[in-house]
């Protein structure tokens, strides 16, 4: 087994506007199964920050326990990263935004990490807006402990050892959305002409943004029988792609009006929903969990970006924050001297 | 595009792009393989095999393979190949157990004219299988170009002899010290088949002009020197250059001057413009590059001064045109005309290299006095028992092109000499296509390249060599070094062999490879396709690896240009899709396959 990847590149990789490959997105190699959907999950979020031309030193990687939290290890070698305790990622999260606005926060979990032992963190995340990309690598099982079932598991999909699942699969996605999130989408691993451009996006929004990535794990959930598996979700895709076009650059793509929609964010960047399944509106929360009770009646895995409020306020912004990160404020500021204090105390009398 | 016919061994020939680039498709991944595993042995019996002198070819081959490796594209320099094949032949044991023997005689007989690489591949490969051999050369040992081209300084007679051995010691007849003046008196002692290998025909020169021998540091041999700038020998050229002729080599030789630095180069020519004997289009190339091309001018000296080439001065002539349109060459009586130069090349035509040669044996010549050959895969004459090879065959080349010339003419007189026509069914070439598999994740070879530079060869003391004609200037890599070189090679031959069947597109394959080379997309035309992977394949010398359609539509593309043979594909793919399998070629040979696949 190779513990190393090799040193040598493509000599004629391109660079982006930092002039940096995407190999210098690179993180070590993975130590998960050959062939799971996670690893193409942390390709695409390399892929998105060498294409966003983000520096990987202001970008902040925050996981749980699992295997998709093992993930932030294989991607991004020259970031920051915080590996926390099992579903209490969002409280890290919460607190690292808090102390530093600036930089960019990658968060990813599980369906055991966040439906699960995480739920209780993960909801109030949603509720307060923590300005974060969160992915959830959603293979509906338990892959480091062999394979059982996840709340995340569809009713009625076999398990590797010939159990039916009997219980309600906890839908992420819908949830986020009831719970006021303002960025929620919904991908899969194995498409990432969709996921790249989402997870740009997401990183572009100023809010919570929410990607459930449905992501096979190859070893325990991925043979006949099973609801997410590639071949299953390959053969139920309903995939609404998109294109995002950061604020700095020209729209290079045309599209054919009536089948494409734009969304502007708040620092200029625009996604291009090139294709709305029946109408759908992603600025409308009602209409947005209709869509994907009724695609989930259908059996049809819905995915692309569902619901957007491109003007949402963040938790920096809603608790009015210092607009600087902590440790950038000089003593004068955090201790502000008897003067400030005295006349606090005055206002107060 | 359609799905790659990896069925085909040609395809997976061209991606091991060092054996590839080898006129005798040495098989350089394996041997270099079996270096670092100290079998050295074994390294030099798979070369053997193939090149029949792996330490002469160890120091002095022109390594087309070098230029070709596939490491010179990864990084700056390719694996030191050449230099590791005089390694595999300074640490072997000895091999004289290892080497066939003559075969039970099966009462035919061949002459081998020349002794030189191309008459020696011959005689190693027909000996095995019977035939009696009689080898004539003109100078008391065999060797050919190799001894006589070669200084000692570059490659010991030891070695020379050694492996000239080899192949004298299969009972080879041998008749040294005669110079065959006539392939008629050959034929009348009835040989089944002749081998023409005594080296290429020479450039013609101007022997007796004044001047000749005092300047001769700065006057060259036109096809001589086209040669030794395709080898890189000769890199530059005086300011000023003067080519002598009015032929093709001519228009090749003043316009490879204006290449290496010539700036007034003149081409200077005895007969009128309209006679010359180069194609229109090659002078009008030449004057459209800034070349004057001066005719009617007979050459008359070489101006010499303080022993050094200054000039030379020219006779100006008409043609004059007799009643059945002979043409003769009258001074008009001007002033001798002087033109100042550096250099000159003479291209004035060649010395005819076969005028032992009758025209009544049926052989017989081009304009350019190279022999007519079916085609560079027999090396039949037009007289079908006369076969030739090596320099003779096509002119000037090196050791490596005579010894494969050599492989394939022998093919072509086993086959005559057995009564088939060797234009037809010859044999194919031996592949194997073997899986690497070791276990889940490893590999029986190591799959991740080491970063090491290439390392030059050491020399021996500056003083010391240049004090002895006969020191090997070069040490050659020691044990250590060696190793290290050759962990560089990667494995090229290790092919990565795709079954689109068993793949589930789950892109492991490529988000893990570590130079993009692997894209999944929908198909297109080539050119187009080209365009679309995750970087762009630009080098169109080298092969795209296309799959047939995949469940969702796409194609898997692999771009073989800057492949690692790391395995890190196989390694992720969770079906097996990938697998590394060892891709074994040898060329087809009159000799049954002496060691094929050491390492298996």
């Amino acid at each position: 087994m190779s513990y190393v990847k090799p040193k040598f590149r493509h000599p004629r990789l391109p660079s982006n506007r930092l002039g940096f490959t995407v190999a210098d997105y690179d993180g070590a190699i993975s130590t998960l199964c050959a062939g799971c959907g996670h690893d193409s999950i942390s390709a695409a979020i390399r892929t998105a920050c060498f294409e966003s031309s983000l520096p990987p030193h202001r970008i902040a990687k925050v996981s749980g326990i699992g295997c998709s939290s093992k993930m932030p290890t294989y991607f991004l070698g020259k970031s920051h990263g915080f590996n926390s305790v099992h579903g209490r990622m969002p409280s890290v999260a919460t607190g690292a935004s808090l102390a530093n606005r600036d930089l960019t926060y990658v968060g990813v979990s599980g369906d055991g990490d966040t439906a699960s032992i995480g739920m209780g963190q993960f909801v109030h995340l949603v509720r307060r807006n923590v300005n974060m990309t969160y992915i959830v690598a959603n293979n509906g099982c338990y892959g480091l402990t062999k394979g059982q079932d996840s709340a995340t598991a569809d009713l009625g999909s076999v398990s590797k050892y010939g159990d039916v699942n009997g219980f309600e699969g906890i839908d992420l996605a819908s949830l986020a959305i009831l719970q006021g999130a303002s960025f929620v989408a919904r991908s899969f691993s194995g498409d990432k002409e969709q996921l790249v451009p989402l997870i740009r996006a997401a990183m572009a929004h100023n809010g919570f943004a929410f990607i459930d990535v449905v992501s096979p794990c190859v070893t325990f959930n991925n043979h006949n029988g099973s609801t997410k598996s590639y071949e299953e979700t390959r053969a139920h895709l309903d995939a609404m792609p998109l294109d995002f076009v950061p604020m700095r650059e020209e729209i290079k793509a045309q599209y054919d009006e009536g089948t494409s929609k734009s969304v502007t964010l708040h620092d200029g960047s625009v996604i291009h929903l090139k294709k709305a399944v029946s109408g759908h509106e992603t600025d409308d929360r009602q209409a947005a969990l209709n869509t994907i009770q009724d695609a989930n009646k259908q059996n049809r895995v819905l995915t692309g970006l569902l619901f957007l409020d491109p003007n949402s306020q963040n938790l920096n912004t809603n608790l009015e924050l210092a607009t600087r990160p902590l440790n950038e404020l000089g003593k004068d500021e955090l201790c502000p001297g008897s003067k400030v204090l005295k006349s606090i105390n005055e206002g107060l009398r | 595009m359609k799905p790659t016919n990896t069925a085909d061994p040609e395809y997976f020939h061209r991606v091991v792009d060092c054996q590839y680039a080898c006129p005798a498709h040495t098989p350089v991944p394996e041997y270099i393989r079996l270096i670092a595993q100290e079998r050295y042995t074994d390294a030099y019996m798979v070369n053997w095999e193939s090149n029949v002198f792996p330490g002469v070819l160890g120091r002095t081959c022109d390594r087309p393979c070098e230029p070709a490796c596939r490491r010179g594209r990864v990084e700056e320099e390719p694996v030191a190949i050449c230099r590791l094949k005089r390694v595999a032949a300074d640490f072997k044991d000895d091999v004289k157990h290892l080497i066939p023997t003559a075969g039970p005689r099966n009462g035919k007989k061949i002459a081998l004219i020349g002794g030189g690489p191309a008459s020696l591949t011959v005689a190693r490969d027909l000996a095995p299988l019977g035939y009696e051999l009689h080898l004539y050369d003109e100078h008391a040992k065999a060797g050919g170009f190799m001894r006589s081209q070669i200084p000692a300084f570059r490659l010991p007679d030891e070695v020379l002899d050694e492996e000239v051995d080899y192949v004298l010691n299969m009972g080879i007849h041998t008749t040294f010290n005669t110079y065959v003046d006539s392939l008629q008196s050959i034929l009348d002692k009835s040989y089944d088949a002749v081998f023409i290998g005594c080296g290429a025909p020479r450039g013609r020169d101007l022997p007796n002009l004044p001047g000749r021998k005092e300047a001769d540091a700065n006057i060259h041999l036109g096809i001589d020197w086209l040669s030794s700038v395709a080898f890189e020998h000769t890199k530059k050229i005086g300011k000023r250059v003067i080519v002598l002729g009015g032929g093709n080599t001519a228009m090749d030789c003043c316009r490879t001057s204006r290449r290496l630095g010539g700036e007034d180069v003149k081409v200077i020519v005895r007969s009128p413009f309209e006679d010359m004997k180069a194609s229109p289009w090659e002078k009008e190339d030449t004057i459209h590059e800034g070349i004057p091309i001066l005719d009617n001018h007979v050459p008359k000296e070489f101006v010499v001064k303080k022993g050094k080439l200054v000039g030379m001065t020219f006779e100006k002539v008409e043609a004059v045109y007799d009643d059945e349109g002979k043409r003769r060459l009258v001074p008009t009586g001007e002033d001798l005309v002087h033109v100042d130069c550096d250099d000159v090349l003479i291209a004035i035509g060649q010395e005819n290299a076969f005028p032992w040669i009758e025209k009544s044996t049926g052989v017989r010549f081009t304009s350019w006095g190279t022999p007519i050959i079916n085609d560079d895969e027999t090396f039949q004459s037009t007289r079908k028992d006369v076969f030739f090879g090596g320099d003779s065959a096509f002119g000037p080349a090196n050791i490596i092109t005579a010894v494969a010339h050599g492989h394939k003419a022998a093919v072509s007189i086993d086959m005559y000499c057995n009564g088939l026509n060797p234009e037809v069914n010859r044999p194919d070439p031996h592949h194997t296509l073997v899986s690497q598999k070791m276990g889940i994740h490893e590999w029986s070879y190591d799959s991740i390249p080491v970063t090491d530079k290439r390392e030059a060869v050491p020399l021996v003391d500056l003083k010391e060599a240049l004090a002895s004609k006969t020191l090997e200037v070069e040490l050659g890599f020691d044990v250590e070094t060696a190793f290290v070189q050759a962990e560089r090679c990667l494995n090229c031959d290790a092919q990565t062999v795709f079954t689109e069947s068993n793949c589930i597109e789950c892109d492991a394959c490529t988000d893990i490879c570590p130079t993009a080379c692997i894209s999944f997309v929908e198909n297109g035309d080539e050119p187009d396709l080209r365009t679309r992977l995750m970087v762009p394949a630009e080098n169109l010398e080298q092969d795209l690896y296309v799959s047939d359609t995949l469940p969702t539509g796409k194609v898997m593309v692999k771009d073989e240009d800057v492949c690692l043979h790391c395995g890190l594909c196989a390694e992720r793919c969770p079906t097996a899709a990938w697998d590394m399998q060892k891709f074994f070629y040898t060329m087809a040979k009159a000799t049954p396959d002496l060691l094929v696949e050491a390492a298996e």
